[in-house]
């Protein structure tokens, strides 16, 4: 028996960063905004607190703050010609839940991708050709420009206080900073945090080759910062337990230390935790949305009416919440039609081992989530592909985010896996080892999509999400690639062996790499080819937006959150100042 | 106080029933916990309970016990540099995961239907690790036992032998490619090692010492430009950092 509820103007489906954001901003204009949340209320007090929080084995090993696989997990192949088999344990990437979402558990890295990045289809062919990219990719351009993008980039840093040194200050370079980047209007709003060891030694090695070392932009603050809406973060103390963690110490930006205070003051809006959404409703025209079917945490199910239905879940999520509810054409590789499920990227991860004598002492446990040094040489489109068979790049750095030993135990190439010999070899590089990332772009390609399971179903009945997915040539080639230019770094570091581990084929979800999945609803200018317009506003049902990094056309060479951030305000500029004000289409198809 | 063996303190008790059940406990987090005044009765010789020679098995049965034991210790061996698998109480922390909610197919998504699928699709069996690990190990055990030499009773280097057989899928037990089972019986070993002591293994956190990882202790602001000079402190776990603390601003709202 569905119980019928009294309509509200906007129902949004996840609270998470963006779920946070855009209800903030549509209950402070005056609109009645219901926040449906899946997971459980949490807060800094008291349950991101020690001694709790620092247990590798609960938050790493065994993913606590991850999404319940267990009644709501994917199914996954490399290949359309196989079954695909249920991920019966989270691995290759952790979906987060919970109020504040997956940004809970991040690092804090926060990027903006570069003004090429937004037109990757139509400036790689420009500079390189129309017969340069390989035949199965199906990159294409956003709709939306870097220059368009830049005050809500700009906006969305200041809300999180992000530590950073500019390296373009609208054209003009600034020493220290990232040399390639599109311009920013100011710099960001909180100094670099100081630099590690591996950091410096990598910074040594890098400058000697000729490259150009930036400080990782943070949201683990430098210092203490009040944000624009009045909230205070205080500085990290570089504990080196962010990825998978809470921070206890009001030192990482999440919504709950930049936004969730502000939002649940508001009496226009209401959050309901433990609401598992089934689908968006449709009228009998299938393009008008009526609002959104949930059952709750004790069984119930309920109909929740609106006027704006945003679903805001984590990536792999939005994709399916469209497929349940009948909302766009699904994708078919066979043909090429249909644009929900289409375009699922995630990123191309390599790494390269520095291994140094024992007197020079790491202490890789000192770190924050995004406290290293990093170049973008490799990254993007800054440096040539002419001849090179690839598109995209990666960029290289000391960015190892702790030294929690069950999962970090670096051992040099050859080393047993277990025995005397592995013991030895984990007790004489523990402290010695600087670990290199090479975070590589993911490029759409035809083969790579999702759908909804035709066997295996969740907890409540309804078909799970099916990922089929490999890496592509063109990602190899560009992995091994960018990783022997890390060998190079790794050796101008002074490390006395260095194992370079270019990512290869087939992709397995055993293994953790990012949770970086993108694509699936892109965003674009054509109807035949994006889910959501420019606005991220449904094609097909105007009244539904669909905001997340599953908006995403391929995955560029850095971390997605800095640019879901400036696509989310975007988004509710739009909201805000077009759409609330005349709803309807924002884009004629 | 006179000291008792642990077998003695259990006959002791079996005489007299005031003693507190939980001094009856014997890891050696409880018996440290036990406040020996506390439980002292009349008439009754407090024991010494801070030597817990073995674990109290609470999942393994007497022959798993006896393979878990020494593979454990062919996995992380004790070496010049310190204790192994058996000292730092491995062995414990798998009978205590395996026992618990993990060993139960915690965080394990159980729906059919069942294909062993290809290596990228990561563990499809129907089995809970608590199922794994008993049907294997009987497995494992019978094939030895009609050979004639149990696990137990090879020498180091015919167990490292058969761990590598074991490893290279050398093995079908009862239907289980014996890779699956050795991959997550050396999984669960390291982290058996290197966890929090307060999950039953790294006892005294002699693996963190070993390896200069300073545990839960988490301030580095002052230290981390310090580059290249050794982090000196006693490493700290879970339990130590158990006393109350919270962070709390004046000027940040706590709570939501």
């Amino acid at each position: 028996m569905t119980q019928r509820l009294k309509e509200v103007d906007v129902v949004i489906i996840g609270v998470g960063l963006v779920g946070t954001m855009v209800a903030k901003e549509l209950a402070a204009a005056g609109y009645k905004v219901v926040g449906l949340e899946r997971g459980q209320t949490r807060a800094t007090v008291p349950e991101f607190q020690s001694p709790g929080i620092h247990d590798e084995l609960r938050f790493d090993v065994r993913k606590a703050l991850m999404q319940d696989n267990t009644r709501e997990p994917v199914t996954f192949r490399n290949q359309g010609s196989q079954v695909a088999l249920p991920v019966r344990r989270w691995e290759s990437f952790l979906p987060g839940t919970g109020l504040g979402g997956s940004m809970v558990h991040w690092n804090g890295q926060t990027y903006r991708f570069q003004a090429n990045d937004f037109q990757l289809a139509t400036r790689t062919r420009e500079r390189y050709g129309k017969k340069f990219l390989d035949a199965d990719l199906t990159i294409q351009d956003w709709g939306v420009t870097y220059d368009e993008l830049e005050p809500h980039y700009d906006r969305f840093e200041y809300l999180l206080g992000t530590s950073g040194k500019a390296g373009n200050i609208k054209g003009q370079i600034q020493p220290g900073g990232d040399p390639h980047e599109s311009p920013r209007s100011r710099d960001y709003p909180t100094p670099p945090q100081k630099e590690h060891y591996q950091g410096a030694l990598f910074r040594k090695g890098a400058t000697s080759l000729g490259y150009h070392p930036l400080p990782q932009p943070s949201s683990n603050l430098s210092q203490p910062y009040t944000n624009p809406e009045g909230l205070k973060l205080n500085t990290c103390v570089f504990c080196g337990f962010c990825e998978r963690y809470a921070c206890e110490h009001y030192a990482k930006s999440v919504p709950q230390t930049v936004l969730l205070p502000v939002l649940l003051a508001n009496p226009n809006f209401e959050l309901r935790t433990g609401c598992q959404v089934q689908r968006i409703n449709l009228d009998s025209t299938k393009k008008h949305a009526t609002g959104v079917t949930y059952i709750d945490a004790v069984g119930r199910e309920f109909e929740q009416p609106a006027s704006l239905v945003i679903t805001s879940t984590f990536a792999i999520n939005n994709i399916r919440m469209l497929l349940l509810s009948s909302i766009g054409k699904p994708y078919d590789p066979a043909t090429g039609q249909g644009v929900v499920g289409r375009n699922y990227a995630y990123q191309t991860m390599s790494t390269v081992a520095s291994f140094f004598d024992e007197d020079v002492i790491i202490n890789p446990f000192m770190a924050s989530g995004a406290s290293g040094t990093l170049i973008n040489d490799f990254a993007g489109d800054n440096f040539d592909h002419s001849g090179l068979g690839f598109v995209g790049g990666a960029f290289i750095g000391a960015v190892n985010t702790n030294g929690r030993p069950i999962q970090y135990h670096p051992t040099p190439p050859g080393t047993p896996n277990w025995g005397k010999a592995w013991k030895q070899a984990v007790l004489k590089h523990y402290n010695h080892t600087v670990m290199l990332s090479l975070h590589g772009s993911s490029m759409a390609a035809r083969q790579n999509y999702a759908d909804l399971d035709p066997t295996y179903r969740d907890a409540w009945g309804q078909p799970l999400l099916r990922i089929t997915f490999d890496f592509p040539q063109n990602d190899l080639k560009m992995a091994a690639y960018v990783t022997a230019k890390g060998v190079e770094i790794g050796k101008a570091m002074g490390a006395k062996q260095v194992a370079g581990s270019p990512r290869k084929g087939p992709y397995t979800v055993t293994q953790y790499q990012t949770t970086h999945n993108t694509g699936g609803t892109v965003m674009g200018d054509n109807p035949k080819t994006s889910v959501v317009n420019r606005y991220l506003q449904a094609w097909d049902v105007p009244n539904v937006f669909v905001i997340g990094a599953s908006n995403y056309p391929q995955q560029a060479s850095w971390n997605p959150t800095g640019t879901l951030g400036a696509l989310t305000y975007w988004a509710i500029d739009a909201l805000k100042n077009k759409y609330l004000k005349n709803p309807g289409r924002l884009v004629s198809a | 106080m006179k000291k008792v063996t642990r077998r003695s303190f259990v006959t002791t008790v079996g005489a007299a029933s005031l003693v507190s059940t939980a001094a009856l406990l014997d890891s050696a987090e409880a018996a440290e916990a036990v406040e020996p005044s506390s439980i002292e009765a009349p008439g009754i010789a407090t024991p010494d309970v801070s030597v817990a020679d073995r674990p109290t098995y609470l999942f393994f049965n007497s022959a798993e016990v006896l393979f878990v034991e020494a593979a454990c210790e062919r996995l992380i061996p004790a070496d010049e540099n310190g204790a192994g698998a058996l000292g730092a109480g491995v062995p414990n922390y798998l009978d205590k995961q395996l026992g618990g909610a993990w060993g139960a197919g915690e965080r394990l998504y159980r729906s059919g239907p069942w294909a062993l699928g290809t290596a990228t699709q990561g563990y499809q069996l129907p089995f809970t690790p608590a199922e794994l690990f008993h049907s294997c190990l009987r497995a494992i055990d019978q094939q030895l036992a009609e050979k004639g030499t149990r696990f137990h009773e090879m020498n180091d280097d015919a167990q490292d032998a058969y761990l590598k057989s074991l490893e290279s899928d050398g093995h079908n037990l009862d239907g289980v490619p014996s890779g699956i089972f050795f991959d997550i019986l050396l999984k669960m070993s390291v982290e058996g090692f290197f966890a929090d002591p307060a999950y039953g293994g790294n006892k005294d956190m002699v693996a963190w010492r070993m390896i200069g990882f300073p545990g839960a202790y988490a301030d580095y602001y002052e230290a981390i430009d310090k580059h290249g000079v050794k982090f000196e402190r006693e490493p700290m776990s879970l339990a130590e950092d158990a006393r109350g603390h919270v962070h709390m601003s004046p000027d940040i709202p706590a709570h939501l």
